[in-house]
């Protein structure tokens, strides 16, 4: 699987409290996207565009299991790239659809806006504006296969293992 | 240790680091939260006797989403016969339900729709938290995935000195250490035998918060006394081999360990012993949360107040981990002393740790906990300060007014 997209460059730490909030978490989900990074980079849900990719250092979605990752997919981010990768928070990621790759050394040959050519495969990542090359942790094909299938919830639908909630439900949860 | 679990898991001999496989999960836990969606729900599920659904983050109900969450949690228990559900009278945050009944089994894989599910790794269980899709798979078809990662031991010494916790144990490593993200990590050493398997229980839940998988602790005689009047089922602890392989071995000297504080946003890298801290003035301290609203969390922070007064524009609130925590609080007296003191002990629920319901943090305000986050807007407002510490430490400091050193007021 291949992605292609300019980067928004993020720091160390970045939480999924600061991608869903807890007034996120009240709000009904169509108005939930709106919250992502509100507190640490305010506007930027307004800036992000279908097909871009977020960089970060270490640590990336260290926290809880909230949907963080599927409203970073409902703004458009095409991948994530980072140091370093909270296990959960990459779990979550594959079963919504959204890909994610460890790849040390990215802070340090990404600077915002630069596009990168991610190879999930292979996990080479290139950095188009620089030329330069790196090696990340390639995805294995039965996780790519969850993602190219539209996320775990597409799968176990198309499995016949689910059936429509039984009421009319609010939409607010995690 | 969790090599051999994840082994046993997916029928191999052994699995080295690397590793990727499909395992048949022993326990799978819901709690209240995904109920409340529109999603699409399992037709059928794997084996009710193996699930179990605990209400815990928002109740009792505090919005009519939640109320309406609830109602589809008892229809689900109902339909799949579903009979170790923890309903609303029956609850606790269900880390602290899952070891008080028994549930985490030395041996055993657990999976739990909540980050702190590593908690249950104090009595040797493979537990670790999945998002709300992956446990529906599991909730159908009984497996799911793991990668192995490479181990870090930590090798305990020595004993705990008086106002010195697990809290401090683990805000010292996170401090020393700094983020575990694709790396188990597993405790063993002399010291162990004298830390308190609520101590260990601390540690485990806390480990989330370096980005730890796995997270165990051997089934030494603690542990398996504790399991003796409350696990029905037969089990099979492991045990590391004295040849087996990590990723890196690191001794902790118990012994000088001081009672240590997180500051706010992040943990990795980011704590300090309390009396290195500078002078800051709290509006609110909380006892509470998966990782610290045990027994002894509650018997310390009686302990610090008793015939004290909570500080002038303080607020202490104190949330038991359970109705059976709640219960033992109010039988020894420890409600009794709290209240006195003008905090306020609330209902067992995942609430203020997760800034949902009752005690939100406002703009500008300052809150010490020892609950499981210090993420900005964790607790409330993205312009309050949360700061994390050790139940006594928190309860000394809504005594103080600021974040104090709890060692004085545990004198008696």
């Amino acid at each position: 699987m291949l992605v292609k997209g300019p980067a928004w460059v993020f720091g160390d730490n970045i939480n999924t409290d600061l991608m869903c909030p807890n007034v996120a978490l009240k709000a009904p989900a169509d108005e939930r996207k709106q919250y992502v990074f509100r507190a640490n980079r305010p506007g930027w849900t307004e800036q992000v565009k279908e097909g871009d990719v977020i960089v970060a250092g270490t640590n990336f979605g260290t926290g809880s299991g909230r949907p963080a990752p599927q409203l970073l997919r409902e703004l458009g981010i095409a991948a994530i790239v980072a140091e370093s990768v909270n296990g959960l928070f990459f779990r979550n990621s594959v079963n919504f659809a959204l890909p994610v790759m460890e790849c040390p050394g990215i802070m340090a040959a990404t600077s915002e806006g630069d596009i990168l050519d991610i190879d999930l495969d292979s996990g080479i990542v290139v950095n188009t504006v620089t030329g330069s090359q790196l090696r990340g942790m390639p995805m294995p094909s039965f996780l790519q296969d969850i993602i190219a299938s539209g996320g775990l919830l597409q799968s176990l639908l198309r499995q016949g293992l689910l059936v429509a909630a039984p009421r009319e439900a609010s939409a607010a949860g995690w | 240790m969790i090599e051999k679990i994840l082994a046993r898991g997916s029928g191999q001999d052994h699995v080295t680091p690397g590793d990727i496989v499909i395992c048949e999960v022993d326990k799978a836990i819901q709690i209240d939260g995904p109920f409340n969606l529109t999603e699409p729900v399992p037709s059928k599920v794997w084996d009710p006797d193996r699930i179990a659904v605990v209400l815990d983050h928002a109740v009792p109900a505090p919005s009519i989403a939640d109320a309406d969450g609830q109602r589809a949690a008892r229809q689900f228990a109902a339909q799949h016969g579903i009979s170790k559900f923890y309903d609303i009278g029956n609850h606790g945050i269900v880390h602290q339900v899952v070891l008080e009944e028994g549930l985490a089994v030395p041996g055993q894989i657990l999976t739990c729709t909540d980050s702190h599910t590593c908690a249950s790794g104090a009595v040797n269980c493979a537990a670790r938290g999945l998002g709300r899709l992956e446990m529906l798979q599991v909730l159908c078809t009984g497996k799911t995935w793991y990668r192995v990662c490479p181990t870090i031991r930590y090798e305990l010494v020595g004993q705990l000195p008086p106002g010195a916790y697990g809290k401090d144990v683990f805000l010292t490593i996170a401090g020393r250490y700094g983020e575990h993200s694709n790396k188990n990590v597993e405790f063993g050493g002399p010291g162990l035998a004298a830390l308190r398997l609520d101590d260990r229980s601390t540690i485990a839940t806390m480990f989330a918060e370096v980005s730890a998988e796995f997270t165990t602790f051997p089934a030494d005689q603690l542990v398996l006394d504790f399991l003796s009047d409350r696990c029905r089922e037969p089990f099979e602890p492991v045990t590391s081999d004295a040849d087996a392989s990590y990723a890196d071995v690191r001794q902790v000297d118990l012994a000088t360990v001081v009672p240590y504080v997180a500051k706010p946003d992040y943990v990795p890298h980011n704590t300090l012993p309390v009396t290195e801290l500078e002078e800051i003035r709290i509006d609110q301290a909380f006892v509470g949360s998966c990782a610290n609203g045990k027994l002894e969390d509650i018997r310390i922070a009686a302990q610090v107040v008793r015939g004290k007064k909570v500080h002038p524009g303080v607020r202490f609130l104190v949330t038991p981990a359970s109705q059976k925590v709640y219960l033992q609080a109010v039988r020894l007296g420890y409600v009794e002393a709290l209240v006195e003191a003008g905090a306020v002990v609330t209902n067992s629920t995942c609430g203020a740790c997760f800034g949902y319901h009752m005690g939100v943090v406002g703009a500008g305000e300052t809150c010490v906990t020892s609950s499981t986050r210090n993420f900005k807007g964790r607790m409330g407002s993205p312009e309050a300060r949360v700061f994390m510490a050790s139940s006594a430490t928190v309860a000394a400091s809504a005594i103080a007014g600021r974040i104090v050193d709890p060692r004085p007021f545990l004198q008696a």
